[in-house]
């Protein structure tokens, strides 16, 4: 411990935290802009900048670490001043266009702006800038550079963390930009669409590609029977955007929010994802049965997917066949379930409402398809499903509770906890579980806490009926770019894998609610959405994916059996070994 | 593909022996850059991609790296490399004027080949023949002491 | 290299074959010829500067008439790095005599040869500082050259261009390698560190930091593994003191960064060097061959446990890798973009580990430290500012080239002593020191001394050592203008107060040029400065706006006379430039009207007085300002403005 001095408060603080960790002890808050806790310590930007007794210039709170004796000015007339000076020199390089701005209210330069009494931009720019362009190809992700601040916590986040580098710093000076190689668009990059980028960008520079228009005028055709399903992670971030705290499960009031903006039916992922398990455990005891290639991963992630065919070919037959579980329901959707409810499957309209920005490209790949039609046709962001009911004035945090429509209605707990890492992981054990031992274990057998938590690497071996089963967990694709080189070099080796594209899982994916560095560099966003889905999973009646009653309906009224031909036919599909560039 | 790119064998062995002998050299990025832009004379995306693969870097990091640096070109240069010094001491003594003597007289902007592939102009900061200031180089000729009405008759000696 | 023995060997061996070069200090020899049989040795400046005044072709020629003339076993003709003064380059010098000719053409060559070599008469019209020829008797006064050495004192350049910097037993010959000799097998780390900080030397590259504490900060971190960079990336436009010392003494280099290896407990050195300074990359290449191959590189040095390696690395082209973290972050392979400090190098440096990183002026002057003592070193310069500096001067002065001076002599001293002056009677207006970091000295302080701290008072500072002389031809927003466009240029784009600061501040610095500023930009500027001073992340940053600031202390009432009267007082800036005819002498030729690319020039009605043809007239409001009529004018009609 050693002892400092902010603003005149005397502190004792651990040694070699950073200034603007210590101050936030002392309850003062030193503005930020290029600053996440973990991801993007460069001390960039210069709003955080401080004045420290002996030093001539002023220095960088959030890199710079405490020593004994250390004294701080955090407010002084010199700081004020130059905080001042270069935020509005970021502003004068920034595209205002505050009022159409998707990220208006949720900016963390705008809320500067507003703290630092910003009244004039006093050094505009004297020379015409000609605007650059905005790469709009991708189907998941929009760049527009006029709005970027050079902060490059999306470029920290895609090479760093991500490990997927088809961002980065290029050109110097004032022409300094970040782009991809050779000015190219994400479509022609490795980009694997995780958004992980955009749920770190503190202004509009990185957005979302919008369904909103095309959910909008499904639900205005009267000849589309439009279903919304909603994947198990978006129920533990929309009370976000509403004001709820962090780890709000409102999953009844995000129900009658969806059925108020005039959607036909609202599905529950978690029942495709009760599929998922199904599917995806019969072909690991078929694996393992008869020899087939090991270990299978899950493939369940689309960024993940999408990073496996790119910088994994190799791996590509330990992929497990399945499709993620939003296509699956999408397809019995258009099959069974038109069948039944005797539609048109043509006339149905599929929205997914997703943690994720990849599920847009994935609905989008040619082989997500059922007879011709897609599995899926709009998928909307945990963010967009927000903008819709705050453009339809519905305050959802006031809402009565509703139930998700019969008769896909009551998924298991199984289905919940996919959102989060190591979840899929749990419920298939669940499930391989009672199909190797033949019993049904109790509720206080099927917890498995090994592969929960927000660690990047789990591993475990799991006894079940006399068999180890050796599993690990990645998430956060520079995880999974480790756990497979060590598997390609020999030094590891297991049955069964799960892999998610976002660190943490789905709770955390580049789809949700965005949150200020201010907050998610304190609070462990992965953690506290993750507990309420965990929370859900306690409240089920029903925890494993075999014993949701439409399942098995499913399976005896339409595909006989998991793994069956047809069920091969609608929810499985396959990979390709992808260029880079 | 890049306009104009072509590469023989004899190059791209060239480049796989810099690129193999330097994998593990930590931080030897910019030294295989160099070697490349002299093999090939620009870093255009195919000389990028084989580094990038060699050296188990992504593309836009070295791309980054690329336009970081000034002695790094993304486009090819002219048979010959016309540099005007602006550093100071030439700058002082008016090498402006000689740059915008050469601009005129070749049409050509700075960082600019002429269409024939003849002559590029670029400017620098500073070759160390401050003592000749204002000077230009050509290639490896240097022409110092010299005054815009130079030019015509310097540019007239490479131009056939 | 097992041992001081072993080397000593060698240097008697090397003084023999350079006896010709140092006749007055060697003893034993008789017969004016060196041990491999040479009378006289022909030193060509090889150097860049030299070189571009067409050395090379020189050289071609001494080597063809010299043995036209079939003396080729009695003259050796030697590549050296440069002698300092590349305004009167080629320099040739020739031994025993020590001659020195500048601007030697190649015509003069065959003279030299018969006069010189074969006939054993200097050719006097050729010698530096011999300005007229009355009588061909050449005195000791003439062979001891003009001012520009006189009053110089060479430390970090005592070897250039006394010898031959592409072999290593030259260097060895003038006790070189004795020094590491000296720490390893007789000093301890610490006490290597001692004589340093007791020396005074301070950092030569730009900031001013003792280079002892640095040292000492680095040995006391504790690590696996240490690194000793050398900054060899000179960006200072105008400023090349390192790449002469490169080129002509590389080895002084690698024998201090083994010194400083040896003191903070270092194994591996870097030298980052610019990729624009081939020669001096070559001659470090053959350099550290030449090191390994004689063992005074490797492992194991002189019979210790101490090992030593050293490797090049090329910039590629970018100022700011001369600040020390971007520089590391460079050799790392990355975009050169400094980190914040804390942690510093000597904690946390290339590669993460601890470093110390020195200029090559700084390791120029180690050798000696350790040679000759802390106590011999501290006799030169001042109390603060102990030892020497090499200046790299330029701009509008007569003796161009580098200087190496005694710190705390005047600004005076070197622009009218050393340097010869101001050319064409000009006045002398202001000298810029430190480049793009750095400030403008006004005349009223020319008889300031030079030394770190005296020039940041005047705010300016040492720099590198590049030095500009500017005179009454040169605006002084001008040159603010000039040098943030390459603080934009360079920035490396890192913090929004350097990547969008200096180019607000060059926006309005165009703006007051262009004839379109207001009062309040000046104030604009003030505030901009003083922002980025403060909050840049790197010491690049932070004293961009120098230049600036400097300008605007000593020469406001330029900035004013742009914003307030719209006139360049020094007629630089073209926006308020007129070019007029005048009637009188205007005879009506047309030939103006002709030469103009704008068709500015028409033709008055008004024929004056005893002219046959009525005047022309510019038409202000298409005029490009191009001069292309006034060169025309064969009547000297047209004025500037």
């Amino acid at each position: 411990m050693v002892n400092i001095k902010i603003d005149g408060i005397a502190l004792q603080v651990e040694e070699g935290i950073t200034i603007l960790e210590a101050a936030k002890r002392a309850n003062i808050k030193i503005p930020t802009l290029c600053f996440l806790k973990d991801i993007n310590e460069i001390g960039a930007c210069r709003m955080c900048v401080v004045e420290i007794k002996g030093a001539r210039a002023l220095q960088a709170a959030c890199v710079y670490p405490v020593a004994e004796g250390l004294e701080v000015l955090t407010n002084s007339e010199k700081v004020r001043k130059a905080r001042k000076v270069t935020l509005e020199l970021i502003l004068s390089n920034h595209d205002r266009s505050c009022l159409t701005c998707p990220r208006s209210e949720n900016c963390e330069l705008q809320t500067l702006s507003k703290e630092l009494n910003i009244k004039e931009i006093r050094f505009p720019s004297l020379s015409d800038k000609a605007p650059m362009p905005i790469d709009d190809m991708s189907p998941s992700i929009v760049r527009n550079p006029n709005k970027c601040i050079l902060c490059r916590r999306c470029v920290s986040m895609c090479k760093n963390v991500q490990t997927v580098s088809v961002i980065d710093t290029m050109e110097r000076g004032f022409r300094t930009v970040v782009g991809c190689a050779f000015d190219k668009a994400l479509v022609q990059t490795p980009c694997v669409a995780c958004g992980q980028c955009i749920a770190v960008c503190p202004v509009g520079a990185l957005t979302e590609k919008s369904a909103i228009d095309d959910v909008w005028a499904a639900i205005a055709d009267p000849d589309k029977h439009v279903i919304f399903q909603t994947a198990p992670a978006v129920r533990v971030s929309i009370g976000e955007a509403f004001g709820m705290p962090i780890g709000s499960r409102p999953t009844g009031k995000m129900v009658t929010a969806i059925r108020m903006l005039g959607a036909d039916k609202v599905f529950d992922t978690n029942t495709g994802a009760d599929l998922t398990i199904m599917e995806e455990g019969t072909e690991l005891l078929e694996r393992i049965k008869n020899g087939g290639k090991l270990p299978m991963i899950t493939s369940c992630s689309p960024g993940w997917i999408k990073f496996c065919e790119h910088n994994y070919p190799d791996f590509l037959d330990n992929l497990s066949s399945c499709k993620s579980p939003h296509q699956m329901l999408g397809a019995v959707l258009k099959t069974y379930y038109a069948q039944k409810m005797g539609i048109d499957p043509e006339s149905i309209y599929v929205v997914s409402v997703m943690p994720c920005t990849a599920k847009k490209y994935e609905s989008k790949r040619s082989e997500m398809k059922v007879n011709g039609l897609c599995d899926v046709d709009a998928v909307l962001t945990t963010r967009e499903l927000s903008q819709m009911i705050k453009e339809s004035g519905i305050d959802l945090p006031n809402l009565a509770d509703s139930d998700f429509d019969n008769p896909l209605g009551n998924a298991s707990g199984a289905g919940v906890i996919f959102g989060a890492t190591g979840g899929v992981m749990e419920a298939a054990l669940r499930t391989v579980a009672d199909v190797l031992t033949g019993e049904s274990a109790p509720a206080d057998k099927i917890e498995y806490h090994a592969v929960r938590g927000v660690e990047g690497i789990k591993e475990a071996t799991v006894n079940i009926a006399g068999k180890d089963i050796r599993v690990a967990v990645a998430s956060g694709l520079g995880n999974a770019r480790k756990l497979l080189d060590a598997i390609r070099a020999g030094e590891a080796n297991y049955d069964f894998i799960e892999i998610m594209a976002c660190p943490g899982g789905c709770v955390n994916g580049g789809g949700q609610i965005i949150q200020p560095s201010s907050i998610r560099s304190w609070t462990d966003l992965r953690a506290v959405r993750a507990a309420a889905a965990y929370q859900e999973d306690c409240d089920l009646p029903i925890r494993k994916s075999h014993d949701n009653p439409f399942v098995k309906a499913l399976y005896d009224e339409y595909y006989g059996k998991p793994g069956s031909e047809k069920a091969h036919h609608e929810l499985h599909t396959h990979y390709y070994k992808r260029d880079n560039y | 593909m890049s306009i104009g790119f072509v590469d023989t064998e004899e190059k791209h062995s060239k480049l796989l022996a810099i690129i193999e002998e330097s994998k593990s050299k930590p931080g030897s990025l910019i030294h295989v850059l160099h070697e490349a832009q002299d093999i090939y004379g620009y870093l255009p995306i195919e000389v990028q991609k084989m580094i990038s693969e060699g050296l188990d870097i992504p593309l836009a990091e070295i791309y980054g790296v690329v336009t970081f640096y000034a002695q790094f070109s993304l486009k090819p240069k002219g048979e010959y490399r016309i540099s005007v010094c602006l550093g100071t001491a030439c700058y002082v003594k008016g090498s402006d004027k000689l740059l915008d003597k050469l601009k005129e007289e070749l049409h050509l902007e700075v960082g600019d080949c002429t269409a024939d592939g003849k002559f590029s102009l670029e400017a620098c900061r500073c070759i160390g023949a401050c003592g000749l200031a204002p000077v230009f180089t050509i290639n490896d000729d240097v022409y110092g002491r010299i005054g815009p009405d130079d030019v015509p008759g310097i540019l007239a000696k490479y131009k056939d | 290299m097992k041992s001081l023995e072993e080397l000593k060997a060698i240097k008697e061996k090397a003084l023999g074959d350079i006896y010709v070069r140092n006749v007055k200090e060697a003893t034993g020899n008789t017969d004016g010829k060196t041990t491999d049989g040479y009378r006289a040795h022909v030193m060509v400046c090889a150097g860049t500067g030299c070189t571009s005044s067409g050395s090379v072709t020189l050289i071609k020629e001494f080597e063809r008439l010299i043995k036209k003339a079939g003396i080729e076993n009695e003259v050796k003709i030697i590549k050296t790095g440069c002698f300092g003064l590349c305004a009167e380059g080629p320099i040739v010098v020739v031994y025993p005599e020590a001659a020195m000719y500048c601007q030697v053409k190649p015509e003069d060559v065959a003279e030299i040869v018969t006069e010189h070599l074969v006939n054993g008469k200097i050719v006097k019209r050729l010698l530096e500082g011999v300005e007229k020829v009355e009588d061909e008797t050449v005195t000791e006064e003439d062979l001891e050259g003009s001012d520009f050495f006189k009053k110089q004192q060479r430390v970090a350049l005592h070897n250039c261009g006394r010898i031959n910097p592409e072999n290593i037993e030259e260097y060895i010959a003038h006790d070189g390698y004795f020094a590491l000799g000296k720490a390893v097998t007789a000093m301890t780390p610490d006490e290597v560190i001692d004589e340093v900080l007791k020396s005074g030397l301070r950092g030569r590259g730009g900031a001013g930091f003792p280079t002892g504490r640095k040292w000492a900060f680095a040995k006391s971190s504790v690590s696996d593994q240490k690194y000793v960079c050398c900054n060899a990336d000179e960006g200072d436009p105008g400023a090349f003191m390192d790449r002469s010392v490169l080129e002509g003494d590389p080895h002084v280099v690698l024998e201090a960064m083994a010194i400083a290896g040896y003191a903070i407990g270092a194994d591996q050195g870097y030298i980052y060097v610019r990729a624009e300074y081939p020669i001096a990359v070559q001659r470090l290449k053959i350099a550290i061959e030449q090191a390994e191959k004689y063992g005074v590189l490797g492992d194991n040095l002189f019979g210790t446990d101490f090992s030593f390696r050293v490797e090049l690395r090329l910039g590629a082209g970018a100022f700011v890798c001369g600040e020390e973290t971007a520089l590391m972050t460079s050799i790392e392979g990355h975009r050169g973009e400094p980190r914040p400090r804390p942690p510093f190098p000597a904690v946390k440096g290339l590669f993460m580990k601890p470093t110390i990183l020195n200029n090559v002026e700084t390791y120029a002057n180690i050798p000696q430290i350790i040679l000759k003592g802390a106590d011999w070193f501290t006799t030169m310069g001042t109390e603060k500012s102990r030892g020497t500096k090499v200046f790299a001067v330029g701009g509008k002065i007569k003796n161009t080239g580098l200087v190496e001076i005694p710190m705390g002599t005047t600004l005076r001293e070197v622009v009218y002593d050393i340097g010869g002056g101001i050319p064409n009677g000009k006045k002398f207006k202001a000298a810029q020191t430190g480049g793009p970091s750095g400030g403008c000295i006004p005349a009223s302080l020319i008889d300031t001394p030079i030394e770190y701290d005296t020039l940041i008072e005047i705010g300016s500072m040492m720099g590198s050592g590049g030095l500009i002389v500017m005179d009454e031809d040169t605006c002084m927003v001008d040159i603010a203008k000039f040098f943030l466009e390459f603080t934009v240029e360079e920035s490396c784009g890192k913090c929004p107060p350097c990547r969008i600061g200096t180019k607000r501040m060059y926006d309005i610095l165009e703006k007051i040029t262009s004839g379109r500023g207001e009062l309040s930009d000046i104030d604009d500027l003030y505030e901009l400065a003083d922002a980025i001073k403060n909050s840049a992340l790197c010491g690049l940053g932070q004293t961009a706006p120098n230049p600036v600031l400097s300008t605007l202390r000593y020469f406001k009432d330029e900035y004013i006379a742009h914003v307030v009267d719209k006139k360049c007082p020094a007629g630089v800036c073209k926006a308020f430039m007129h070019y007029n005819i005048i009637e009188d002498k205007c005879i009506g030729c047309g030939k103006c009207a002709r030469m103009c690319p704008a068709d500015a020039i028409v033709r008055t009605e008004h024929i004056p007085d005893g002219h046959k043809l009525a005047s022309m007239a510019i038409n202000q409001a298409k005029c490009l300002k191009c001069g292309a009529c006034m060169e025309g004018c064969k009547f000297n009609a047209i004025v500037k403005e």
